[in-house]
């Protein structure tokens, strides 16, 4: 055949002039092929490094200052000239950093398999009420049987998440989850949540009050070793079923059609994921409290560095969003010392505006 | 026969659509399903795709029944175009064609040599090797649906399912996207079964055409067979003029219309 068409096509077509011979890092053996963007290993390593960097500086901060280099000799064991650090940064200062990296983590991890999973930017555990769940469940610990120990605390927000994420589910599972239903579902409860938070602490005692508004905005303030090793078991568990199923992500995020016919297993993988998102939401907010805008945020800048395929997307966003946690709670001590500003209430400072840009940016 | 439906029943969110159809789908062919809007022909399509679980009846691939297949399996011979599909911002359109391979993948096996080979070859076919590293989202109409075309074709199916491929396309789009399926038809062999709107276009390039009225076959055999006055005014309720498209021969639908009088 002959062709006006295909010659107007080709004009039509013309590509840009540069081209990169390949986006992709390919590595291949006889068992074993993967592929990344080109792009996943430099940024992974610089936000590591950039991570590093932050957490060693946040360890020197304080009342007692601690060099930065004498920061590093202690916790590699070698000695220092003062005998006084090994306490501040072994026992005081690493534990809540490390539990602000591992809650940036999870949070960052859970958001990015929410936006994925509902196919909506805009999705963060906080959006779609696992957040608010676990944010309920606490409170009601707090306000309504003030004698329980406040151990039980981290259970019950887990509890919470966990048992909104269930009946968001079930709701939504009704006739095979369509994402807009889950995403609308979930913000219901999210209100519904909140309000009887609100509620709780309209007429809870006033001191039963202070201290769950306390928890509610989001801090690491005092976290131990004990909330360390409480915590990271679950995000290495969690954190690696979620990296195993990044790859089902990519075909779940073309819509349930197109996942369907390319022979996924929808129900099951959607399940599955959502639970490693609820989880690590979960025991986030259970660690540190509610610390918004992470789940949101995170994803978006990581999809801004490495491209919105998740073998890469979902690593990345994890160190982000471990970062991000970090250098708000270092911010949030640095601010207004000795005065200390919870974390939290730094990345709502940030993440508030941030989430407007991306609902404008989403009208356009 | 590539496809077949025994006996199928479908419903769509509860609401009955589909009941007692029986079809065969011929391979090697180009099959076009038009009719109304509601007739029934998307949720045709879904049901041959094995998207829609039927109430009754079940759809053969090959001969076997196509829930009693794995998935994956299913996936590897039947490739699957769902209506105005829409990708994650930033996707580029190499990416977008890898993920039609993902039914050759598993968790330590995700980018192949053959896999490779057959993205290239698919970004080749569509003419989209000088966009290969270009967003979804920056790509005019057209070449965004010659991209999830290709996907379609890295997974590399012998029988290709399309649901409206060439809605939200001008008139010159349309036949570049129909010029590239008779392409793949006429050159590979692959069966091709998709939903038509535009009923000429539907008669110059279908071997077979299926009218679908009200959840039920109408009529079924070659575009001159089926593509006649009485049929259209029967399930379009439309008055018109069937004449020989002068430029492929095949059946032409003028329609009548109020302003007709010369």
């Amino acid at each position: 055949m002959n062709n006006p068409l295909r010659s107007k096509r080709s004009q039509a077509d013309r590509p840009e002039s540069s081209q990169t011979p390949s986006q992709w890092w390919v590595w291949r053996s006889r068992h074993l092929s993967l592929r990344f963007d080109r792009r996943v290993p430099q940024v992974l390593m610089g936000v590591l490094l950039v991570t590093l960097a932050t957490m060693i500086w946040s360890i020197s901060q304080g009342e007692y200052p601690v060099p930065p280099l004498a920061v590093v000799r202690t916790i590699l064991g070698l000695p220092t000239d003062n005998p006084n650090y090994i306490f501040v940064v072994n026992t005081l200062r690493l534990p809540r950093t490390l539990v602000a990296w591992g809650v940036g983590v999870a949070l960052a991890m859970a958001g990015t398999l929410t936006q994925g999973i509902t196919r909506n930017p805009l999705a963060a555990p906080d959006i779609i009420g696992i957040n608010a769940g676990a944010a309920l469940a606490a409170v009601s610990l707090i306000v309504v049987f003030p004698s329980v120990p406040i151990s039980l605390l981290p259970v019950a927000a887990f509890g919470g998440a966990l048992s909104v994420a269930m009946l968001i589910y079930g709701v939504a599972w009704h006739g095979g989850s369509s994402p807009v239903r889950l995403i609308l579902i979930g913000i219901g409860f999210s209100l519904i949540a909140s309000a009887l938070t609100e509620l709780m602490l309209t007429f809870g005692d006033i001191n039963d009050v202070s201290q769950a508004l306390v928890w509610l905005a989001g801090s690491v303030y005092g976290r131990s070793w004990a909330q360390v090793l409480a915590f990271f078991p679950w995000l290495g568990l969690f954190g690696l079923c979620s990296l195993r199923l990044s790859r089902e992500l990519n075909a779940l995020q073309l819509g349930d059609d197109l996942a369907l016919g390319l022979g996924s297993q929808l129900e099951w993988q959607r399940g599955g994921l959502l639970l490693c998102s609820v989880a690590l939401a979960g025991s986030a907010v259970a660690t540190a409290g509610n610390i918004g805008f992470v789940g949101l945020m995170a994803p978006h800048m990581a999809r801004q560095l490495v491209g919105p395929s998740h073998a890469g997307l979902l690593p990345t966003a994890a160190l982000i969003g471990g970062l991000v946690v970090v250098a708000a709670d270092l911010i949030g001590r640095l601010l207004f010392a000795p005065i200390e500003l919870p974390c939290g209430i730094i990345t709502a400072v940030i993440g508030a505006p941030y989430f407007l840009y991306l609902l404008i940016r989403s009208r356009r | 026969m590539a496809l077949a439906a025994h006996d199928l029943a479908l419903a769509y969110e509860g609401k009955p659509i589909i009941e007692g159809l029986n079809l065969a789908i011929p391979a090697g062919k180009i099959t076009v399903l038009v009719g109304p809007n509601g007739c029934g022909k998307s949720t045709l399509l879904k049901g041959l795709g094995r998207l829609l679980k039927p109430k009754q009846g079940t759809v053969y691939l090959d001969g076997s029944s196509i829930f009693k297949l794995p998935t994956k399996l299913v996936a590897q011979q039947l490739g699957l175009l769902p209506q105005g599909p829409t990708a994650p911002e930033g996707l580029t359109v190499t990416e977008l064609i890898a993920q039609g391979r993902y039914p050759y993948q598993s968790w330590l096996q995700q980018w192949s040599e053959e896999d490779e080979k057959k993205v290239n070859a698919a970004l080749e076919i569509t003419s989209l090797t000088s966009f290969a590293h270009r967003p979804i989202d920056s790509l005019s109409g057209g070449q965004r649906q010659r991209a999830w075309i290709a996907m379609t074709l890295a997974q590399d199916t012998p029988v290709l399912l399309l649901d409206e491929p060439t809605t939200f396309l001008d008139l010159a789009h349309q036949i570049e996207v129909l010029d590239l399926l008779y392409d793949l038809n006429q050159q590979e062999g692959r069966t091709i079964i998709m939903v038509l709107h535009e009923l000429n276009q539907a008669g110059r390039y279908g071997d077979r055409m299926i009218a679908m009225k009200a959840g039920k076959v109408y009529a079924q055999g070659s575009p001159r067979e089926v593509m006649t006055e009485p049929l259209v005014k029967d399930i379009f309720g439309l008055d018109c003029r069937v004449v020989e498209d002068p430029v492929s021969g095949t059946p032409l639908c003028i329609p009548m219309g109020r302003k007709s009088d010369r």
